[in-house]
């Protein structure tokens, strides 16, 4: 009954999201966090920040990008070094299976967390917040692209993070901080044009602020291009950057990954 | 090399820094033995199993696992050896089931995962998630993971410690089984007791060399030690002699006493005083 590599990756996720969705801290803190930092934002602020935009569209845009981030960076990030820690990851190594397999399973449960969080943050936002829905095929297919390209460059980073934190005990608070700081200079919490220019110039480093500008394109009308950086939403240039990113996790992942935590003897 | 070896170790070192953890191992595990490592914390027991396993890499010397090098490791390979770990990989949130079943999938000719959760004594506990086993019943889950694929050779790195006396003896009855069905056994061990139990040969591990590899019963010549013969004499109190000729010792006291001898004991020298004099004499 030899079981075939792609099998063994369809198992892998589905016992991924199974862990998952078992540890009821998780599911809460990953689905949770962003729609209640919505509704104490949206409910807070709601100035109009441009004709026929106000903030709250804005900054769910932006959460939506930071949804996507948190699955894909920030928990792989924490969840591999204690999975390092706890000998999850010598054990796999320690079998015939593929090591390709467990990352398969990595991305099969960040895809499935991702879906749902996307579509409980839609939900909240079209039902309370009068967020549009994307109003056009293109508009659709754009948010797709940049949703797929965005988290698999959050989740590549993510592995390839999860190498830094020296043990599972320092996981949170080494990636917590580089996610939270993301956040603020990528235009999440305020709007991306009124942060100083060498602000901006960092976040443009980082896949979150093309994410973001990605996810505007859909979420707002077209008007609001001109108040972009560039004054348009400069599509090319998210797709290029977000790919580049891919390329840079994959390359750190390769490079760096441990299966073994190397401090311990 | 060949064939009668399942491990094959020459002139082993592997150093951390400064701090050299093995140095100049020379270690022969006969296929379908029981092969027991001892030594004390810091010897370079876990070092040493680390490499064959594949897990760390050496500085020097030869080694051969199943006539493949750990250090090249290949999936057909990883198929027929077997590991029970040092407290390794919990999943918390998994069902015993669910993760034997998960793993067998792993290897190419696996046992049936719910006669391996059989085996270990956990079927009550298949439906139950991990976390909620007590220390011997993840242990157990942790064996039924190393089996499952059914390995031609086991490496268990202490694996009984923190058991209740039953649970060891149930486990070492699992372990013969093991071996019984043909499987090579490696282990590493605390517990001198255990070693005697199981082993067909110990190795003495001391400060990264192997200083002796016997049978349990031949182990620093312990079977030609002077005997020590004790008696209780009529006032009371106990008498004893160390005697390389015991029985003539025990035949004048019988004489002496017309017959049976009060509390007459005759003692070798245990495992344990062997062990103790032998990494005392290493260090």
């Amino acid at each position: 009954m030899s079981v075939s590599s792609a099998e063994l990756a369809r198992r892998q996720g589905i016992v991924e999201l199974k862990q998952f969705t078992r540890s009821r801290e998780a599911v809460v803190f990953t689905m949770a966090f962003p729609v209640i930092m919505i509704l104490i934002f949206a409910s807070i602020f709601d100035d109009e920040i441009a004709p026929g935009v106000n903030y709250t569209q804005y900054f769910i845009t932006g959460m939506i990008a930071t949804g996507l981030m948190t699955v894909g960076f920030q928990s792989l990030a924490i969840q591999i070094p204690i999975e390092r820690d706890k000998g999850v990851l010598k054990r796999f190594r320690g079998t015939p299976m593929p090591k390709w397999v467990y990352f398969a399973g990595k991305v099969f449960m960040v895809a499935g967390i991702g879906v749902a969080e996307v579509a409980i943050l839609l939900a909240v936002s079209i039902g309370f917040f009068d967020l549009e829905p994307p109003a056009s095929a293109e508009k659709w297919f754009t948010f797709a692209w940049v949703s797929i390209l965005g988290l698999s460059a959050c989740t590549l980073c993510g592995i390839a993070f999860s190498s830094v934190p020296r043990n599972a005990r320092s996981a949170t608070a080494v990636v917590t901080p580089v996610a939270l700081v993301l956040q603020f200079i990528s235009g999440v919490f305020f709007v991306f044009t009124d942060l100083p220019t060498w602000m901006q110039q960092v976040a443009a480093i980082f896949p979150l602020k093309w994410m973001c500008q990605g996810l505007r394109s859909v979420f707002l009308p077209d008007s609001f291009a001109a108040a972009e950086p560039a004054g348009s939403w400069e599509l090319g240039k998210v797709a290029l950057i977000l790919a580049a990113w891919c390329v840079v996790g994959l390359v750190l992942c390769i490079r760096t990954f441990t299966w073994q935590n190397k401090y311990s003897r | 090399m060949g064939n009668d070896f399942a491990v094959s170790v020459k002139g082993l070192r592997k150093a951390y820094g400064r701090t050299v953890a093995v140095e100049g191992l020379d270690l022969d595990v006969r296929r379908g033995e029981v092969f027991a490592l001892l030594g004390p914390n810091g010897a370079g027991k876990t070092t040493t199993v680390e490499i064959l396993e594949g897990y760390r890499k050496r500085d020097a010397g030869e080694v051969s696992v199943l006539d493949h090098d750990p250090a090249e490791a290949t999936a057909a390979w990883r198929a027929r050896v077997g590991f029970v770990l040092q407290g390794t990989g919990e999943f918390e949130e998994l069902t015993v089931g669910e993760l034997v079943h998960h793993f067998a999938a792993f290897y190419p000719k696996p046992d049936d995962p719910d006669e391996v959760i059989a085996r270990v004594g956990l079927t009550d506990k298949a439906k139950a998630r991990t976390h909620g086993l007590s220390g011997g019943q993840k242990r157990r889950l942790d064996v039924a993971l190393g089996i499952v694929g059914r390995p031609e050779l086991l490496f268990l790195d202490e694996p009984t410690t923190g058991f209740d006396p039953e649970a060891r003896r149930e486990f070492w009855h699992l372990i013969r089984e093991l071996n019984a069905s043909g499987a090579t056994i490696m282990l590493t061990t605390h517990y001198l007791d255990e070693a005697e139990a199981l082993a067909h040969r110990v190795g003495v591990i001391a400060n990264g060399r192997l200083v002796e590899v016997a049978e349990p019963s031949r182990l620093g010549n312990r079977q030609n030690a002077p005997a020590t013969v004790s008696w209780r004499t009529p006032e009371g109190t106990v008498e004893s002699a160390e005697s390389d000729t015991p029985t003539a010792v025990v035949t004048e006291l019988a004489a002496r006493f017309g017959g049976e001898v009060p509390g007459l004991t005759v003692t070798r020298p245990t495992l344990e005083d062997v062990y103790l004099r032998m990494i005392g004499a290493a260090a």
